[in-house]
């Protein structure tokens, strides 16, 4: 099993990003601003980086980074995660992962 | 009764002054108490305020003269001349009107004429492409994106036009629901072909689409990442939608508070990127005379600025298409024709503050 799907399946809400992506920056906001704490990994200081970047292009992101998994399934970048967060699906889907205030 | 009613007539400056009262009595009297002088007295006037260097001294003092003949004349004449002065006086105020009707009807052709002008120049600008000096880039495709874009975007806001006159007739009309969905249907689309243009055209230059400058100038004051405030959108539609049920207030609530936490997290994202471009470029020795590495390390991390604008425009058009699924036919189409009469008066009160009359300069 390579190493993204084995950290993605390991904490209910996954975010794999890059310190200087300022659009993995803004996905982490808006977790901050529901009340979640995603389990981050940081491609751009993981000795294994490239390797898990081309891992997530395979899985079928268009960016690498961001890439949001929650319960270990892909839901996808910021296009997905706003979508879903707007439609009212994005709360509940991490529910079961996550005790919210 | 003996003291005149005061005339006003407009001056070249436009101000309304009084006309010099004695000045018509002296007119009156020159004229021989002819019944039809109230005519002549006013063209006289007029001509008197033209000329600007009629002295009014030697008739102030003919009149006054006059005017001591006059108490000793009979009553039925006094009450004539006076008669004759209300006559004068409502011809000046029906004038007064109609020259202020004209002057409105003018100011309205004016505005139309602007918007023309600049629509027509905006085009003709970016035809001229190169040789007009503005936008100039590197390649010709960054030119004709943007011209292609320009003209497209003219036609959108003529076909959004178009759009809103037809949602105002249908909902007067009371069409049937499945006539107005096509309607609704069309006018969200048409939102969505907006959001196609803009990505394309973001990719040729995004500096051009976060600067706002294809916009008008108020629309220009409420930009956010190159357009409108989603949550914006939001508060402009909500109050037109009423009755909502029950279920709609919930879900519309809880489109708000999303909405509003993704712009959050958008608008920080932007900030972080502005600190790290504006860190970039600052950084290394400025005793050194070269400064590309800064820059072309600043190049790569500004490629993250079309990412925003296209998340922005991603969360536009996820509001839109949320409002359409909580909203009934007839609601959704009350809240486009809302959104569109909205951007519409944006666009006059742009054209009608670029036309307002220039401040006096201080001495």
């Amino acid at each position: 099993m390579d190493k993204v799907t084995r950290l993605a399946s390991e904490n209910g809400l996954v975010l794999f990003s890059k310190s200087s992506c300022c659009l993995c920056y803004a996905v982490k906001i808006l977790f901050q601003e529901i009340g979640v704490t995603p389990t981050v990994y940081e491609l751009d200081q993981d000795p294994e980086g490239r390797e898990m970047e081309r891992a997530l292009m395979r899985l079928g992101c268009s960016a690498p980074v961001p890439a949001v998994f929650i319960g270990g399934k892909l839901v996808g970048s910021t296009n997905e995660v706003m979508s879903l967060h707007l439609s009212g699906g994005l709360i509940p889907l991490l529910r079961p992962y996550h005790s919210m205030c | 009764m003996n003291s005149p009613t005061p005339q006003f007539v407009p001056s070249r400056l436009g101000i309304y002054e009084p006309i010099h009262q004695i000045g018509i009595w002296g007119e009156n009297f020159k004229s021989n108490g002819n019944p039809n002088t109230s005519t002549s007295v006013i063209v006289e006037v007029d001509n008197k305020l033209e000329n600007e260097s009629e002295t009014t001294s030697h008739e102030m003092l003919t009149a006054s003269n006059n005017y001591k003949q006059e108490a000793s004349k009979p009553i039925d004449k006094i009450q004539r001349r006076l008669a004759q002065n209300r006559e004068a006086a409502r011809k000046s105020r029906l004038r007064k009107k109609a020259y202020v009707q004209q002057l409105e009807n003018s100011r309205l052709k004016l505005i139309q004429l602007e918007q023309e002008l600049q629509r027509a120049r905006q085009q003709g600008l970016y035809m001229g492409g190169v040789l007009e000096g503005s936008h100039i880039g590197f390649s010709g495709t960054v030119n004709s994106g943007i011209a292609a874009f320009e003209m497209e975007y003219g036609r959108w806001v003529d076909v959004q036009h178009r759009q809103i006159c037809e949602l105002r007739t249908a909902l007067n009309a009371h069409i049937s629901d499945i006539e107005l969905r096509i309607l609704v249907e069309s006018g969200i689309g048409h939102y969505f072909e907006l959001f196609r243009m803009k990505s394309t055209v973001a990719k040729a230059d995004v500096f051009y689409v976060i600067s706002g400058v294809w916009k008008t100038s108020a629309e220009r004051f409420f930009s956010w990442i190159g357009g409108f405030r989603p949550s914006e959108l939001l508060k402009v539609l909500v109050p037109q939608l009423d009755p909502l049920t029950e279920q709609q207030i919930l879900e519309v609530c809880n489109l708000k508070q999303s909405c509003q936490q993704a712009e959050d997290a958008l608008s920080q994202g932007m900030e972080k990127l502005q600190e790290t471009v504006s860190s970039t470029v600052a950084g290394g020795p400025v005793d050194e005379v070269s400064y590309i590495p800064q820059v072309a390390t600043a190049m790569e991390k500004l490629e993250a600025l079309v990412s925003f604008v296209n998340q922005a425009d991603h969360l536009r058009q996820e509001t839109l298409q949320q409002m359409s699924r909580i909203l009934t036919t007839r609601q959704a189409a009350r809240g486009l024709l809302a959104l569109g009469e909205y951007f519409h008066r944006l666009r006059a009160l742009s054209t009608l503050w670029a036309t307002r009359p220039p401040e006096p300069s201080l001495p």
